[in-house]
């Protein structure tokens, strides 16, 4: 188990900040998982720890050691790629030896080292087999089973499950955590799937331009964003900003109800919501449409996603009273888009 | 109104015409299967046909002899030792353009400052004329003026008494069997390399990024990666390309025939340019015929293994 951190880690690549100024620490035996959008630079960051790109500048540092002229391979990490990329003209036995073959590990472990890995994901029957004659989730628990029979300190994962039918992949997610939570290897998952993220990660951060906006666990990153880039990234659909004076005021769409479903007693701020559309979702209802204002300010587009067991009535057309409780409003400042005091409202 | 209608089915009937996949095949094709057709099929069927004969530029009428062509062909020391020259300058010229090329192509992948001159450099043997190219190198060659000579001669090693190279003042390149031979194959394996290099540099570029990754983070190094993962993953292509190369070396007359014309006493002559000796300039049109057509056997033989090979070692 071992620690991984990166300090003031940057990557241009001419003008384009990919990467732009990381400060990272990653616990032993933590899960912590990358989220942000393509071109985010997660991907970046993730291969300058794997030693596969050089930062322009800052460090790398593992198990306590700064690596950045270490080559990949002898950082002690094993890396699982998007594509899998299984080596195709092998066999899975030989692409599951390859690591222990290139690490000068002795023949005579090689059978029982490969055996031990390909029964921990179920993949015995296949060592004969080439990558083509496997199926996608196949090849992914090959892919996993040859990043783990090297006994790395460290694991990275760039986006393994994007390539898995929606089905698969969410007993794949299971499957990783489970693996990942029994060996407790430092693992750092990097992912443009938010539904990964919440599911799998100890901790996310999450990226946009090069920068970490927000590293926390998945419940505060969903609850508590730090900015208005977390607070519209995170969840489908994403937050409503209300415009109002100088502040943001943000509230998820499943705080946003009915006026009527409330206790009487409940501390609660109350919307006109004109509806203009409502979709059925099978549990949810989504409803588009925007705040009637009494002031000046302009009708904000704003989203409730209403839960099947309420049962109000909504037609399309309507102004209704809905409220969204005091303490699921969020108020961000309009210039910077930070996270504000709840005061005043 | 009549005239009308009657437009209207016109065009109706034949306004997709090249939409229609069985008229619109067959007229892109033709030009690929008439060209060769006309440009090799008729030259080759003819070839069989005079070396089945005995037929002389002098009285071309075609009297069938049966095999007695190639009969006296085998006879002709000339020819055993043409065939013998033949593979030697095939598979050695092959053999240095297959693992220069491998190297150069490696190179060219790497991002570097003059990158884009440096390939046009490599290609530009491909894209001079033949003739002229080799007229270049016959210059370089020369058994008086040759100007490698000269160099030598300045570093020393020529021209001295005691020098490695020899007390004589030249290396007469073309005039000494084995150093003919030697200057052959240089001035072939110069010509070849940029095709070759191309061939592997797009495979290369083909092979996925994310396996080379792998492959470093997994512990390999250079050599490791190079033997057990690019050129393994290049098979299919190496062997396109080595087939190629082996068909131009085959078939080549042109650096010979510019070079050496086949000497000194037939040191570098190889089938093509003594069938074109004995076919055209001896007029011997039947035994010319022979000697050209006698190797296309064995070719289809070779092209056939190695485009299996090439499959077989196909991964995707």
């Amino acid at each position: 188990m071992t620690q991984v951190g990166t300090r003031g880690l940057k990557k241009y690549f001419g003008e384009v900040k990919a990467v732009d100024g990381v400060d990272l620490t990653i616990h032993e035996g933590e899960f912590l998982v990358l989220l942000g959008p393509s071109g985010c630079g997660k991907t970046t960051l993730l291969r300058m720890i794997a030693g596969l790109e050089q930062p322009s500048a800052g460090e790398v540092i593992i198990g306590g050691q700064v690596v950045n002229e270490l080559p990949p391979r002898a950082r002690k990490i094993a890396m699982v790629f998007q594509s899998y990329a299984l080596y195709p003209h092998m066999t899975v036995f030989k692409n599951i030896v390859f690591p222990l073959k290139a690490q000068g590990v002795k023949k005579d472990q090689w059978q029982q080292k490969v055996e031990a890995a390909a029964s921990m994901f179920r993949i015995e029957t296949l060592l004969h087999r080439k990558p083509r004659e496997l199926s996608g989730g196949e090849r992914q628990r090959v892919a996993l089973a040859r990043a783990m029979v090297r006994e790395p300190s460290v694991f990275l994962f760039d986006e393994p499950l994007s390539n898995l039918d929606a089905k698969l992949r969410n007993s794949a997610r299971y499957e990783l955590k489970r693996f990942q939570q029994d060996i407790g290897t430092t693992t750092i998952y990097v992912t443009h799937d938010q539904v990964e993220a919440m599911g799998l990660g100890d901790r996310i951060a999450v990226m946009d331009l090069g920068k970490i906006r927000q590293i926390d666990t998945p419940h505060e990153v969903y609850h508590e964003p730090a900015n208005t880039f977390v607070a519209s990234f995170m969840g489908t659909p994403p937050m409503n900003l209300i415009q109002r004076n100088n502040v943001l005021v943000g509230f998820r769409p499943e705080n946003f109800l009915p006026k009527e479903i409330y206790d009487v007693s409940a501390d609660l701020k109350s919307f006109r919501f004109y509806v203009r559309r409502v979709e059925h979702l099978g549990s949810d209802r989504l409803l588009y449409g925007f705040l009637k204002n009494d002031g000046d300010e302009e009708d904000t587009a704003t989203i409730a996603k209403v839960p099947l067991n309420v049962s109000v009535p909504i037609k399309e057309g309507q102004v209704y009273e809905f409220a969204v409780r005091t303490q699921n409003i969020k108020l961000f400042d309009r210039a910077t888009g930070l996270r504000t005091e709840n005061d005043g409202i | 109104m009549g005239a009308n209608g009657n437009k209207q089915e016109f065009t109706g009937r034949f306004r997709h015409i090249w939409d229609r996949e069985r008229v619109i095949a067959p007229l892109l094709i033709a030009p690929a299967i008439l060209y060769i057709a006309v440009l090799v099929g008729i030259p080759f069927f003819m070839a069989i046909y005079y070396s089945l004969s005995d037929a002389t530029i002098g009285d071309p009428t075609l009297n069938f002899v049966g095999l007695r062509n190639f009969q006296d062909v085998l006879m002709d020391p000339v020819f055993r030792q043409s065939l013998k020259n033949t593979l030697i300058f095939t598979f050695v010229s092959q053999i240095f353009v297959l693992v220069l090329s491998k190297i150069l192509a490696l190179a060219l992948l790497q991002d570097f400052r003059g990158k884009w001159l440096v390939r046009f450099l490599i290609l530009m043997p491909w894209t001079a004329p033949i003739a002229l190219g080799t007229l270049g190198w016959l210059w370089m060659l020369d058994s008086i003026f040759s100007p490698i000579d000269w160099m030598l001669r300045y570093l020393g090693l020529l021209g001295t008494p005691g020098a490695i190279l020899g007390a004589n003042s030249n290396m007469y390149w073309l005039g000494v069997p084995a150093l003919a031979m030697f200057s052959v194959i240089l001035v072939h394996i110069w010509r070849m390399l940029p095709l070759s290099t191309v061939i592997l540099l797009a495979g290369l570029t083909a092979i996925p990024q994310e396996i080379l990754d792998a492959a470093e983070v997994d512990g390999a190094g250079f050599w490791r990666c190079l033997f057990q993962i690019t050129i393994p993953l290049l098979f299919p292509i190496l062997a396109i390309a080595f087939l190629f190369g082996i068909v131009f070396t085959f078939t080549d007359i042109a650096v010979v025939y510019v070079l050496t014309q086949g000497g000194p006493i037939h040191s570098t002559q190889v089938l093509a340019s003594w069938a074109f000796f004995k076919g055209i300039e001896a007029g011997d049109l039947a035994q010319g015929a022979a000697v050209a057509v006698f190797l296309f056997p064995v070719m289809a033989g070779v092209a056939v293994l190695i485009l299996r090979f090439a499959r077989r070692t196909e991964v995707t």
